[in-house]
């Protein structure tokens, strides 16, 4: 499905007429390609006094070989030194036209309302020196874990966050990353995510970064070889997009879809060199049957993705029972299900990744899809009631919540409804299935073992339920 | 031949003012300039006559019929015709490594006397004509018959008639020393107003120093001119901040204050070994210790093209056991003001220090007051391969005055390339 009024507003008339009519103008987001580097522009790094991120920051920065660049805040050239890392020095008034890819501050050290006057010392001077398509990351201290003034003070960094990436267009995202105090060395795959233009669709979110004690050799351009993903409603839209991703980053991937649509799905697990399981989720038996399958053919199964999801919208009034029970049983009884058999029978291996698929309609509710938004919130729900316990068998539980989405559903959607679902968000624009697809692969890369229990949304920060 | 080296006296030096481009030297040429600086040195240590081992010069910007240009000022000057003279270049690292050259042959009694130095014209401009042009010239040139010349004159079009101007500017980047040293200022996060103080301080002092007499024994005037031409005695840092930017773009700190200047003018210093120094009964001011050359990759941004001397100076360091800070004196070449600070901010900057350098702990930061006490190129200018000789002569009396003490020199180079000295008394 193409975007025809952000191609007009990007074509050369386009870009004349829409500025001076105050029509909005949705960029081109900058995507991911296969051996392009994590970030492609110089990176300035800021750190709050009193901070504990700043190494690891730098550790990822000089991994991924960016043009690193420091304010003189602090012991921050002496962390710098320590990680290996040359950074370049940015000073007010001496920075010329220096522009930056990426602004990345360390606010684990601000512990009251006062020390939040650091976001602003940091960011307002090069507010405007970001490029197009830029990254802004925040990181703190998980509030929850924290008491008094520091909890209040990091609780706030979801306002400022939230608000940059309103403010700030041209493709550029904002996200806010809480650490757990121990979790340091846990966020390489987190900040490679939200640095990179995987993360392009992906706005305005927090992400929860636990400790974990697994720290796997990892292969970064091939994170998952030798795992095996199970990828269900394989055959098309979000499902393709996710089973071609993951096994670009290395896995064997097993598509399933239900009977009807076997000819597609073997066309797509052909095509990347996986396998195919026709079966239909709400059977009674199909955790079983998956449990046995995965176990017999590939020893166990390291990603499990619940994508298989249907809509039938109706307002309540109009909507019959059995409506109401097949869009449950498929978008929330069958996740639960399946993972609770899969978990039973030991077929998850230790660092599995169980990731759902939820909506931004289940954050924020939405007209016509009582059923719907209540699966999806279910989703939700079934992360939260898992997280600790499969966190005990090294393994996470998180999911993601797709917003507009440019696929074949979202094709049918009448024209105005469409066109807001688009517009009415910061980027101003319909995501791709492969933003839902990145985000998943950043969840199941072995080293996100300390990502757990989230649920990002992938709307391009959508107005609705924000 | 001595078993170990010896001490390299510096006897004294002079040279001539400095001028602004197309100022005071217009018409001079770089022979003219080198001449009178030479002849200045000869009349102030009675060199008339005498046979010096080597005379050591160079120029930067030079016509190609100046091929042998040290030797013939030699034979036009007063100094034995048995003097030897060799022509160096190491663009702004001419001067110093002309001295060094003297030096490392009076070292190893190759030599026991020498004069290393330099000079500069950018208005007598080496100007070539286009290449086009001259490879038509080269081949009229080439015929036999004077049918055949006019046959080749007559292939010259209109379009090859061009001038092939010297150009500042660095030939596998296209940018010019300005342009790179102003990328290298916004990465070490070098301001505007610590420029403009460097520069101020550089005005203020070299003024000084003209005031009470310091200069009276180093110059000899040339072409009216008695003190540069570039000074500014009443210069202030609110006078410099009114200044455009010229490198850096509309935002960039560098300006035609901070920065020096196009400029003429030439510079010689006297070395020998302490017995013919003796014999000829000169003074010793002060001794070249040590000299180190080091060179940066600057093409694809890998480190700026200035910076070689923040890697040459902590292997001088090492040689000989000291740290940043057991110097009395600092002179820093001021190419720009942006280079010395940002040269200053390296040696202090751990990351550079452990990434770049390789070092568990930083240089270090040095006592400012030290630095460039009797002003530098920012007021006195720059004309290329005169600088080392000026910066030796002025350490040399420097430390003579002090009656002891220990001096380090740096001058950062085109091409990335940085010569640095120790000087001690």
């Amino acid at each position: 499905m193409t975007d025809r009024y952000r191609s007009f507003v990007n074509s050369a008339i386009g870009r004349q007429i829409a500025p001076r009519l105050g029509l909005p103008q949705p960029p081109v987001l900058q995507r991911h390609r296969v051996g392009d580097p994590v970030v492609d522009g110089p990176v300035l790094v800021g750190a709050a006094p009193g901070g504990r991120l700043a190494g690891a920051i730098a550790r990822t920065l000089a991994a991924v070989g960016a043009e690193t660049w420091t304010t003189e805040a602090g012991d921050l050239r002496q962390t710098a030194a320590d990680a290996g890392l040359a950074p370049k020095i940015y000073a007010d008034g001496a920075a010329g036209d220096q522009r930056f890819k990426a602004l990345v501050l360390d606010a684990t050290g601000i512990a009251d309302v006062d020390a939040l006057g650091e976001l602003h010392a940091f960011f307002h001077p090069v507010a405007r020196r970001l490029q197009g398509c830029g990254r802004i990351i925040v990181l703190g201290t998980t509030p929850e874990l924290l008491d008094g003034s520091a909890r209040i003070a990091q609780r706030a960094l979801e306002g400022f966050t939230r608000s940059t990436g309103k403010e700030i267009k041209r493709g550029v995202t904002s996200q806010l990353v809480y650490v757990a105090p121990d979790a340091e060395d846990r966020i390489a795959s987190t900040l490679r995510f939200l640095l990179s233009p995987r993360s392009a669709f992906v706005s305005g979110q927090v992400v929860r970064i636990m400790p974990s004690d697994r720290d796997p050799e990892l292969n970064w351009s091939e994170p998952l070889k030798g795992k095996v993903a199970l990828v269900t409603g394989a055959s098309r839209g979000i499902g393709e997009a996710i089973a071609q991703t993951l096994a670009r980053d290395g896995a064997h991937v097993v598509g399933l879809d239900i009977a009807p649509l076997a000819d597609e799905l073997a066309a797509v697990t052909g095509r990347i060199g996986g396998s195919a399981i026709t079966l239909d989720v709400t059977d009674d038996d199909a955790g079983a049957v998956l449990a046995e399958r995965l176990k017999a053919d590939h020893g166990g199964v390291d990603v499990v993705v619940h994508n298989a999801g249907i809509t039938r919208d109706k307002t309540l009034g109009n909507m019959k029972r059995e409506v109401w029970d097949q869009v449950l049983a498929v978008n929330l009884r069958a996740p639960e299900a399946i993972t609770r058999a899969l978990l039973d029978a030991g077929t998850i291996n230790r660092d599995g990744r169980i990731v759902g698929v939820a909506s931004i309609a289940g954050i924020a509710g939405n007209f016509g899809q009582t059923n719907y938004a209540t699966s999806k919130a279910g989703v939700i729900g079934l992360v939260d009631a898992l997280a600790a316990d499969v966190a005990a068998r090294d393994i996470t539980i998180n999911a993601v919540a797709p917003g507009f989405i440019e696929t074949q559903m979202t094709a049918k959607v009448p024209l105005g409804i469409r066109e807001a679902g688009r517009r009415l968000s910061s980027l101003g624009q319909g995501g791709l299935p492969v933003d839902v697809a990145e985000t998943i692969a950043w969840y199941a890369s072995p080293a996100s073992a300390g990502v757990n229990g989230n649920v990002v949304r992938v709307c391009g920060q959508s107005l609705l339920g924000a | 031949m001595p078993a170990t080296v010896r001490r390299v006296a510096i006897v004294g030096g002079n040279r001539i003012p400095f001028a602004r481009s197309n100022g005071a030297y217009a018409t001079a040429s770089n022979s003219d300039m080198l001449a009178a600086a030479l002849d200045g040195l000869i009349d102030r240590f009675g060199l008339e006559g005498k046979v010096i081992g080597e005379v050591a010069a160079g120029a930067v910007l030079k016509h190609s019929r100046d091929f042998n240009m040290t030797r013939e000022v030699v034979l036009g000057s007063r100094l034995d015709n048995a003097s030897a003279a060799v022509d160096l270049q190491q663009a702004c690292g001419t001067g110093l490594q002309a001295i060094n050259y003297v030096a490392n042959k009076i070292a190893l009694g190759q030599i026991d006397s020498g004069i290393g130095g330099g000079v500069d014209t950018t208005s007598d401009a080496p100007l070539a004509i286009g290449d086009k042009l001259r490879k038509k010239l080269v081949a009229v040139n080439a015929q036999r018959t004077t049918a055949d010349k006019v046959k080749a004159l007559a292939k010259i079009r209109p379009g090859d008639i061009r001038l092939d101007i010297p150009a500042n500017r660095e030939p596998r980047t296209g940018l010019s020393m300005g342009d790179h040293q102003a990328i290298t200022a916004k990465e070490w996060g070098i301001t505007r107003e610590a420029q403009d103080e460097l520069t101020a301080a550089s005005h203020r002092n070299l003024a000084a120093a003209y005031d009470r007499g310091f200069f009276d024994d180093l110059i000899t005037p040339f072409r009216g001119l008695e003190r540069d031409g570039n000074l500014r005695p009443d210069s202030t840092v609110e006078k410099l901040a009114k200044l455009k930017p010229v490198f850096g773009g509309p935002d960039g700190t560098m300006t035609a204050g901070n920065s020096t200047p196009l400029s003429d003018g030439a510079s010689v210093v006297l070395l020998a070994s302490e017995e013919w120094a003796e014999a000829n009964d000169l003074p010793v001011l002060a001794y070249l210790t040590d000299v180190q050359t080091a060179a940066v990759g600057y093409v694809d941004g890998e480190e700026g093209l200035l910076m070689a001397p923040a890697y040459a100076v902590p292997r001088l360091l090492d040689r000989h056991g000291l740290t940043l800070q057991d110097f009395d004196y600092y002179e820093i070449h001021e190419a720009f003001a942006a280079q010395v600070l940002s040269t200053l901010k390296a040696w202090e900057d751990p990351t550079f220090c452990k990434v770049k350098l390789g070092r568990d702990a930083p240089l270090g930061s040095i006592d400012r007051d030290k630095l460039n006490v009797n002003g530098s190129s920012l007021a006195a200018a720059h004309p290329f391969a005169a600088t080392g000789g000026r910066i030796i002569a002025t350490l040399a009396k420097l430390l003579d005055e002090r009656g002891g003490g220990r001096g380090l020199v740096s001058i950062c180079a085109a091409g990335g390339q940085g010569v640095t000295a120790i000087v001690e008394r």
